[in-house]
Formats: structure tokens, sequence, C-alpha cells
């Protein structure tokens, strides 16, 4: 059997503070229900800096400036350090400011529904020809607009872009009545759009590959393009790919709510296994709608906006090349209709039931990657550590299977599992963040696999209460590439005639 | 507590009557917990949802609580509450909820 590789993972973070005010949903929820809100007063006083972004440990752990070890020394809570000489741009990716990303959302969008400022659009274009991959869209921003044209068609009914509280540009809506087109909903999925973009080409510059030879992308954030006729028609993986420039692939979208990254993984590994595709990039941009939704609780205990960031991921899964860690497909767990709610069926049938159907115990994964949520944002929200509650299931499970006496319980939670460090964006924080740095730790021997478990609420959808989640083992190369075994009928001949020829001269003598 | 359960206590309240209620909680957190319970028994203290100012007293648990762990099969209860009985810290919630119910639930304490 021979299994595909991971061969590499990128990730971005983009921080975002004026689309919190604007574009979050506890806050745009509450300029509707109660516009005169202490609440929406406060926010502006409690968005942190840039820098004190690019500083703050967890966000450093997501984009490879720290490893999940180093990010266990600090002490908690995180936010109330920062990091030394923080830079931006990391092993994995970036932290990009709000301004570029405006820039970056104009180059993603094809229906001239984006206008910049034109002032505006030329400090952008001076920071796009000193970034290492959008050096090469200076251009496609091209010419600016008056800002007296922007704030007509706000008034109309266009979503502003805002920087520091100012007017500098807007995303118009689609079509005159569809409601599926509206500038909201344009700018939410120009903004999934752009950051799943970034993500992308940061992957096709890190991982080295010939641009041309991926074929396949699978996008599976959580939003739906389309219009009234076609809700979710889908497909901004191919819309991104264009952008992005990858040529040689066409794509599609793959929906799970949280779990939806977790689904594209276990089916690009399927597509690459199979042979159907030799490479094959599973991605996802961020959120709008999420920044900010605890925002309530964070200022009520006197802590900033922490949900600051869009978050986004690319990972290229490939043909095995003796080398990169390998996608174990003969152990995915997946969470049934017929499993139940219950956390224990939950926890069996994505940990304990696929690691036992190849022999293996608990105990023998390195390290688990569930959702990977900052517990800085989650802890005052009310919601607990939940990295650390899903380590405990499993150590749990583990000691009423027999695998793991009681008392390490504790332990276990330390050994095998790292501290959460992913922005509460849905889908990001689930088990991908830990890739990047699994890759790594495989190649240098620290670790000898990581389970990567996804779990998905479905129950948000109003279509079913069920839950929903599947897992997959990732595991150091063996190094042995099997050769495709059996005997070709042109070596079956070859001994046919040999066997005659030794016949008829035993006939001769 | 979700605005939209909220509007369920209140509707399945008025139909059934608080004397024939319990609500049963589930949360994974003390403090969580006990916001629920208040909800439930005082008044939504957040003055968030449907159950702003409207204390229900209805009689609220935790799955976890004694009283309530007794009337489960035990292996029932095993498959589906022994593994997180390992994981939650037990105590605190139970002190969380004992404490709203206690002080604020008027039916089936």
């Amino acid at each position: 059997m021979s299994f595909p590789v991971i061969k590499k993972a990128t990730y971005i973070l983009v921080n975002t503070p004026d689309m919190i005010i604007h574009n979050g949903t506890t806050q745009t929820l509450e300029k509707e229900t109660n516009p005169d809100s202490e609440y929406l007063k406060e926010i502006v006083k409690h968005l942190r800096s840039f820098e004190d972004v690019v500083g703050y440990a967890p966000n450093q752990t997501y984009i490879g400036g720290m490893t999940p070890e180093e990010l266990s020394e600090i002490k908690r809570p995180w936010n109330a350090s920062k990091v030394e000489n923080a830079k931006r741009f990391a092993e994995f990716g970036e932290i990009m400011p709000q301004d570029e990303f405006y820039g970056l959302i104009k180059v993603s969008d094809v229906f001239d529904l984006v206008l910049l400022e034109k002032d505006f659009t030329e400090v952008v274009r001076g920071k796009f020809t000193s970034h290492p991959v959008l050096n090469i869209k200076v251009d496609a921003l091209k010419a600016g607009e008056e800002l007296s044209v922007i704030e007509s068609f706000v008034k109309s009914g266009a979503e502003g872009l805002f920087m520091d509280g100012k007017l500098v540009g807007c995303i118009k809506k689609a079509h005159e009545f569809d409601k599926n087109l509206t500038s909201h909903i344009m700018l939410e999925n120009l903004s999934v759009k752009a950051s799943g973009v970034l993500a992308l080409m940061h992957l096709v510059k890190n991982s080295g590959i010939n641009v041309n030879e991926v074929e396949y992308l699978i996008e599976c954030s959580e939003e739906a393009v389309g219009d009234m006729n076609q809700r979710g028609g889908g497909n901004i993986a191919k819309a991104c790919g264009e952008i992005a420039g990858i040529k040689g692939a066409t794509g599609t979208d793959m929906r799970g709510f949280c779990a939806g990254p977790s689904h594209a993984l276990v089916t690009a590994s399927a597509l690459v296994k199979s042979g159907i595709y030799k490479n094959v990039i599973v991605f996802a941009g961020g959120a709008t709608a999420k920044l900010g939704m605890n925002g309530k609780d964070h200022i009520k205990k006197g802590l900033p906006i922490l949900e600051d960031c869009l978050g986004g991921f690319a990972v290229l899964i490939s043909e095995n090349d003796g080398v990169s860690p390998v996608m174990r497909t003969d152990v995915v767990g997946r969470h049934t209709i017929g499993h139940g709610a219950a956390p224990q069926a939950v926890i069996e049938a994505l940990v304990s039931e696929p690691l036992a159907r190849v022999g293996m115990k608990i105990t023998d994964v390195d390290k688990y990657a569930p959702e990977m949520q900052t517990p800085d944002i989650t802890e005052p929200a009310g919601a607990g550590d939940v990295p650390t509650q899903n380590y405990k299931m499993i150590g749990a499970l583990a000691v009423k299977s027999g695998q793991l006496d009681r008392k390490e319980l504790p332990n276990f939670v330390t050994a095998h599992g790292y501290p959460g460090y992913a922005p509460t964006q849905g889908h990001i924080p689930s088990g991908v963040p830990i890739i990047g740095h699994g890759i790594n730790h495989i190649m240098s021997g620290k670790l000898n696999n990581f389970m990567i478990i996804g779990k998905g609420s479905l129950f948000l959808g109003r279509m079913t209460n069920l839950f929903d989640g599947v897992s997959i083992l990732i595991e150091k190369n063996s190094g042995v590439i099997e050769e495709p075994s059996g005997i070709s009928k042109e070596e079956i001949k070859n001994m046919i005639a040999e066997e005659m020829k030794n016949f008829a001269d035993s006939m001769l003598k | 507590m979700d605005l939209e359960i909220q509007q369920r206590v209140i509707d399945l309240t008025s139909k059934f009557g608080a004397e024939n209620m319990i609500v049963m909680l589930g949360g994974a957190e003390a403090e969580a917990s006990g916001l629920s319970a208040e909800t439930v028994c005082a008044g939504d203290p957040t003055f968030a949802g449907p159950l702003a100012g409207i204390a229900l007293g209805l009689g609220v648990y935790h799955v976890v609580e004694s009283e309530v762990k007794n009337e489960f099969d035990p292996a029932v209860y095993d498959e589906q509450c022994g593994m997180m009985e390992m994981v939650l810290d037990i105590d605190s919630i139970i002190g969380e909820v004992k404490t709203v119910r206690d002080e604020y639930s008027k039916y089936n304490k």
C-alpha cells in the first residue's frame, strides 16, 4: 500500500480591526437590536494594535514563528505579554494588516464590485511592491476612486471598508434584487476568497512545487457562494485558484461546518492514493462573521477584543515521495449517523475505533489535534479550554478501556496534546493548525505521528441535530515505496518459452 | 443560555405548568452551568433573552448531580456519562447549580 504524503502547510492571519465592528455578527446584531448600546461605544477602545497582534504568542505559533512547545513555556494568559522581536512573516506564512487585505480583496474581485479610494490605493500599492507573494499583483490593484464616488455607493447600500474608522473603500451589491448577492454577502465571500488566496500563494511559494503540477483544489471554509437560484452552488476553490495562478487545477468546495478541513484531508488523500491526481491542495480562508464573536465577554472582563483576525491555511497532499509524513488512509475515524451524540461515542468513533482496527492503542499516538482554539479567547466566554477538554476526554476513554492508569490522566493531557493557538474561526482551529509543526517534528524525529480530529456542529444549519466528525492519523514515512507486485505477461511468456526450449533440448538428447 | 432555548422553556412551562417541569443541564463548565440554572429560575442574568426579568422558579439539575445519577440505570449512565465524569470538574459544577437551585427554584427542589 503506498500512502499519500503531506508535504507542506501554510497559515495566515489577517488583522481586521474595523471589520470586527462592521462585519462581525455580534456587533452587527447589536447595531440592529440595540443601536445605542454601551458595548458598541466601548468596543472601539478595546482594539489591539497590529504590533500587539503580531507580538501575541498564539498568533506567532500559528504562523510558525514559535513552536507549540515554546508556547507552553509562556505564562498564561498570553495576552498579558508580548513576544520579543516578533515578525509578521514566519516559516508558515504571515500576519497581514488590514490595509493590505483590502488591496487583496480588490485584486480578488473580478466583477468590479470593490472600489478603493485613490490615495489609499497608492499606499497599498507601495506595500504590495515589497510583499513576498503579492508583489506580482501591484498592477492588478488598478487605479483608485474618488472618495465621493465611494460615499455615494455606500449611501445606496454598498458595504463600507474602513481603516481606523475612516471610509477607504466599499463593496457593492452584485445584483439589484437578488438576496444572495447583497453587498453583505459579497463582502463575506470576497473576504474568504482573499484570505484563501493568500494561504494558497504562500503554499505554492513555500512548497517549491511547480504550480502547474497542482491538479485539484478543495476549499473547506463555511461560506456559501451562489445566487438566489442556487444559493450554495460553490466552487470558490476554482475562483481562488484563478487569482493564485494555479492554472493546471480545477477544484470543488467541501462543506462540513468545523469538520470541513478533516473531511477535505481524507478526500484529498483518497484522490492521491487512488492515482486520480498527483497533487491536491486543501485550503480555506476566514470568516468575517466570527470576528469579535465573544467581544461582550472580553470587554466585561477587561480584555481587548481578542477575536481580531481572520484565519487561513493551505496544505499540499501529494504522491508518496519516500520522505514526507504519510497520510495513514487505513487509520481514518468517522462519526456515523448511528453513533449518537454522547461525548464518549464521539471519541470512540474518532479515536479508539480507527486505532483499534490497526491494533494501535490510544497511547500510541504522540499528539492529538482536535479543536485548537486559543484558551485566552474561550475561557473568559465560559467555554473553558477546549483543546485541554478534548485531551482529557481522549485520556478518560483510554482509562475506561484499560489502556491508561487513572492517575496518569493529568500527564496524558500534557504529553499527548498541545495548547490551543488558533483563532475562533470555526473550521480554522479544527485539527489542521498542528500540521505545520507536526511535519517539522516528524521530519526531525521529535514525533512519530499525530492525529487530526475534526468535529462539526451540524445542528447550526437546522437540518439535523446530529453531530459529525472524521479523523486521520499522520505518521513518519517508512522510506519504502512499494513497487506494484505481480508478474507481467511478458515475464510469463519468457518463462514458458524457456521451459519449452529446455523440453525440446531434452527430447533431442 | 441560548435565546431560542429560553423561548422553548417559556413555551413548555406555559403549556405544562412550572410544577411539572424540570430543566436538565449538561454543560461542561461550572460558571456557564450556573448561569443557565439562574436563567430558568431567577431570570436571564444577562438580560439578553426572553427570560430577562422573568423568574420561572423551575427545578434545575445538572446531569452529574447524584439526585439525577441515581435515577439512571448504572450501565446506561456509565456508557453515556462515565467518560465525562473523569473529565469535568464535578464538584464545581454541582456547587454552582445546587447553590442556584437552593436559592431560586420554587418547584421540584
